[in-house]
């Protein structure tokens, strides 16, 4: 039942026009957004053409080693894009890898779950190993970027009542106990609020994805809920470990706030 | 007995010096000069070199929350974490310690209802009393008071004081920071003077604890 339609270039450039529509308006109103639009429209051609190009060799070779390289440089753009979305990131190295990877870590090992159920042939079939690791990961990496984030803003915040809470003899978890849940609460909320709204605000993604490319939408939902699931607990994993880590690593071992192991960023 | 030896946080230099159980120790010195970065580096809270010790055990002997029992700081800025004073009071399930809260509460002028009632509406010197309270709660051997009574009138300031003097009388070790002309500063058994920051940096601190009379305290003024 494939009813799929192929876009051509016309099909593009008539979609193409409505940015051009964004930007009049912008220019009409004066919101100064010509030069940015411009810009992301051109990013977003390049970014995918140069994606979908590679992703068409991977997946034309279907090697481990391709796959795996493949998943390493989505890997290294994960934890980036959450480093660079601290506020307040620790300033060594090796702890801020640590604090980040969660994410990634747990989205790989979900997926590899997926894959078990799913059953390709082979099992690292590029195909279903890429976009299923990317949707993970671009969701547990929302996550434990909040995560970190809420954590460490809310400790300098709230400085002294952690210092209050450590010098009546609190250990540190203690002492992060209400901060570490308020942080795992914002951390998981985008993917409680997208499971709720799912199919009935936004149809997710990949639904639309398998339905325009001729899928029964039965199918599809069924696609749709087994990555929904698998998004949730791997959030839930990597929101969890990245909350502990990053504690972890902004106190010592003597239980002291340590935030001088943080430095905010210029942004 | 409490000893510290060559402990080392900026801006102080070195210091050592020995409180006795059942002592007080005043720290005196204008704000900048480290009173409070002293109490935090003897309760483990900021980093600092040098040693400390409770009874002969080192403070490295235990994890930084066991020492914290035992060695208690209160900050000037009491801190409250919860909706009522009630829950920060944590860890104190059973009757004696909730009958021990209530008597501390009672001697310092203060209804043990407050527990209940929202930490906003609750005045700064109410405030100021329950996080004393809820410091000396589970009897710690050493109490390190920030500024105790700066919220208070004098009256109730001589009610904290006449509590620490019990607290004196069972044995515990306090060392607080407090003004010249407050009630508390009469506790003092010896006092510490911090010298100011700027121009000299370097001054020899107290270094022994005779006992004498509150009423003469001996005076130790930075050297060098």
């Amino acid at each position: 039942m494939t009813s799929y339609v192929p876009l051509s270039l016309t099909d593009l450039s008539i979609a193409a026009a409505l940015v051009l529509l964004n930007g009049a308006i912008s220019f009409a109103y004066r919101l100064r957004l010509e030069k940015s639009l411009a810009l992301a429209s051109l990013r977003m051609i390049v970014q995918l053409a140069a994606v979908a190009l590679v992703l068409r060799f991977i997946f034309q070779q279907v090697s481990p080693l391709w796959t795996i390289g493949f998943a390493a440089v989505m890997a290294t753009g994960a934890l980036a894009e959450i480093i660079m979305r601290q506020q307040y990131r620790l300033k060594a190295w090796v702890p801020l890898l640590l604090s980040a990877s969660p994410a990634f870590l747990s989205g790989l090992a979900t997926t590899l779950l997926a894959l078990a159920v799913i059953q390709p042939s082979p099992w690292y079939a590029p195909r279903f190993l890429l976009p299923i690791l990317g949707m993970l990961a671009g969701n547990t990496l929302s996550g434990v970027a909040l995560v970190l984030d809420t954590l460490t803003s809310t400790a300098e915040r709230e400085r002294a009542i952690i210092e209050a809470r450590l010098a009546l003899g609190a250990t540190r978890l203690e002492a992060f106990q209400d901060i570490l849940r308020q942080a795992m609460r914002t951390g998981l909320m985008p993917v409680l609020n997208s499971m709720a709204a799912a199919g009935i605000v936004a149809l997710p993604g990949m639904m639309t994805g398998q339905i325009l490319a001729g899928i029964d939408p039965v199918e599809a939902a069924k696609y749709q809920i087994l990555i929904m699931f698998l998004i949730a607990g791997a959030t839930a994993i990597a929101v969890l470990t990245s909350g502990l880590v990053i504690v972890h690593f902004i106190t010592d071992d003597r239980h002291r706030l340590r935030l001088d192991f943080l430095v905010k960023s210029k942004s | 007995m409490l000893r510290i030896d060559q402990l080392k946080t900026a801006p102080l230099p070195p210091l050592t010096f020995t409180v006795g159980d059942g002592e007080c120790l005043i720290v005196e010195g204008p704000s900048g000069s480290g009173k409070t970065r002293l109490l935090r580096a003897i309760a483990d809270l900021d980093l600092a070199s040098g040693h400390v010790f409770l009874n002969g055990a080192e403070r490295n002997e235990m994890t930084g929350p066991q020492w914290r029992k035992k060695v208690r700081y209160l900050s000037a800025e009491p801190q409250w974490w919860t909706e009522t004073p009630q829950g920060a009071f944590a860890l104190n399930e059973d009757k004696a310690a909730q009958d021990r809260i209530a008597r501390l509460l009672t001697s310092l002028g203060l209804a043990p209802a407050l527990l209940d009632k929202p930490v906003a509406s609750l005045s700064t010197g109410e405030r100021q009393r329950l996080a004393l309270v809820r410091s000396i709660a589970d009897e710690p051997a050493v109490l390190l008071l920030d500024e105790p009574v700066s919220a208070l009138d004098i009256p109730t300031a001589a009610l904290v004081s006449e509590l620490l003097r019990f607290q004196l009388l069972a044995g515990r070790t306090l060392i607080i920071t407090a003004h010249n002309d407050n009630p508390v500063s009469r506790l003092g058994h010896a006092r510490l003077q911090l010298a100011p920051i700027t121009g000299m940096p370097a001054r020899r601190a107290l270094a022994s604890m005779a006992v004498s009379p509150p009423s003469a305290p001996p005076r130790s003024q930075g050297g060098t």
